[in-house]
């Protein structure tokens, strides 16, 4: 029998469930590890070399390396884990959240000060909501992006 | 026989324990999220628990991927506030009351949930933005705290009904310690928020207040809210919301006592990425 997920309808989110949490253990031990101030350190000093002592895939050491954290989450990552990477770059959640939407950081901070993402159009895959594919890259990324 | 006098509700993000740490919380931007629990810190005071039965959940602290406890109880004699990458919050130590958890323990395990006891953990802003909130910035918190970790980062987390189901095991577990003890049972977490991808930034206000009314007044119906409700309406995030109906259960209406007073409500939009929801509710 099939395992129950509902939630892999829902527009541009990836629940950490724990097929996700197999494919990313390694990638969110090696998140876990920034916790350190001296691995901090050591990873600052050279990125690929710090990551390639841990069995990543390629792709999660791409990913890292980007700092694109939609490809980390896709690659198994989970906010709460990439968050130490923000940590160690100098980043507040807020930025962290915005990067993965396209929009600056202004944009987002204005977003989230006008009241927040609202959920309309958000919903399901193939509404016509800001965070679905077609919307993508949001603000003025998108704008540009299309024109 | 020690008694769970009243319940708090509070959101716990991170950026409302540095914008205090950092002397920030005049600004405004802040300043109307701090003015919330104006009434709550002054209620603190005047109404003084001997413990504090906390329940939020780590944020990939002190439980990273080696193991994942789905309920967590801690029973140390203290607990330090973590470094969770920006260096550890400048606040108190947290003491426990060792005595108090493993008596709940003992009496939860044997009403048949699977409890996992802690003896070692550092506590991170999901604990401590709670306190800081309600009792401000002093040198020492003002009574022992009990941590109860939930998760609620790594699916499937617990459903509401067997939070609802855990709050009245909790209860019943506080009754039967057998010293005059005045117990408050916090719940933290939400409201409405979501960190990830796209969809980041989602607020939903009527849900996020639906959710408050139906806390207050039917507890029980709440409880069968599933999982995908929360995520489709309220966003990832806002999942720890199921934390609310630990704290909801341990109140003695739900036993056939009296409804409880609303002493507080609060609601806010935005603090970071999140929406803000606070309640007290005092038992009869």
């Amino acid at each position: 029998m099939s395992l129950e997920k509902p939630y892999l309808d829902v527009p541009g989110t990836t629940i950490f469930d724990a097929e996700q949490s197999r494919l990313g253990y390694h990638l969110n031990q090696f998140c876990m590890s920034l916790m350190k101030a001296a691995n901090r350190e050591r990873f600052k000093a050279n990125e690929r070399a710090y990551l390639d002592e841990w069995p990543m895939t390629e792709e999660q050491k791409q990913a890292v390396l980007a700092r694109d954290l939609n490809r980390c989450i896709k690659a198994g990552g989970n906010i709460y884990f990439l968050a130490k990477i923000g940590a160690t770059d100098g980043k507040s959640f807020q930025q962290m959240a915005g990067s993965m939407t396209g929009m600056t950081e202004e944009e987002y901070r204005d977003m989230m000060i006008g009241g927040g993402r609202s959920v309309e159009g958000n919903r399901v895959v193939g509404e016509d909501g800001t965070a679905q594919a077609q919307h993508q890259p949001q603000g003025k990324a998108g704008q540009k992006a299309s024109a | 026989m020690a008694k769970i006098t009243a319940s708090v509700y509070t959101s716990h993000v991170p950026a409302i324990g540095a914008a205090l740490d950092l002397g920030k919380s005049g600004e405004p931007y802040w300043q109307p999220v701090f003015k919330g629990y104006d009434y709550s810190k002054q209620w603190l005071k005047d109404n003084p628990p001997d413990v504090i039965f906390l329940v939020y959940n780590d944020h990939a602290t002190a439980f990273s991927l080696e193991m994942i406890p789905t309920f967590a109880i801690g029973t140390a004699a203290e607990f330090t506030p973590a470094d969770e990458g920006w260096g550890p919050r400048p606040v108190p130590k947290v003491i426990g009351h060792p005595e108090l958890a493993a008596h709940i323990a003992q009496s939860v395990i044997q009403q048949d949930f699977d409890l996992t006891i802690v003896n070692k953990m550092d506590v991170d802003h999901g604990l401590t933005v709670p306190l800081s909130l309600m009792c401000g910035q002093p040198q020492a918190w003002p009574c022992p705290v009990i941590p109860f970790a939930v998760n609620v980062v790594q699916y499937p987390v617990p459903s509401g009904r067997r939070c609802f189901e855990l709050g009245k095991a909790i209860r019943k577990a506080v009754e039967s310690f057998d010293k005059p003890l005045n117990v408050q049972i916090w719940g933290t977490g939400g409201m409405s928020h979501q960190l990830q991808g796209p969809r980041a930034g989602l607020i939903n206000k009527e849900f996020d207040n639906a959710f408050l009314d139906q806390l207050i007044a039917d507890p029980e119906g709440l409880a069968g809210k599933p999982h995908i409700d929360y995520v489709r309406e309220a966003g990832s995030e806002g999942i720890e919301l199921v934390m609310w109906l630990i704290a909801r259960g341990a109140m003695s209406d739900v036993a056939g006592g009296p409804a409880p007073k609303v002493a507080h409500r609060f609601y806010h939009v935005p603090a970071s990425n999140t929406a803000v929801g606070h309640l007290i509710l005092e038992n009869k």
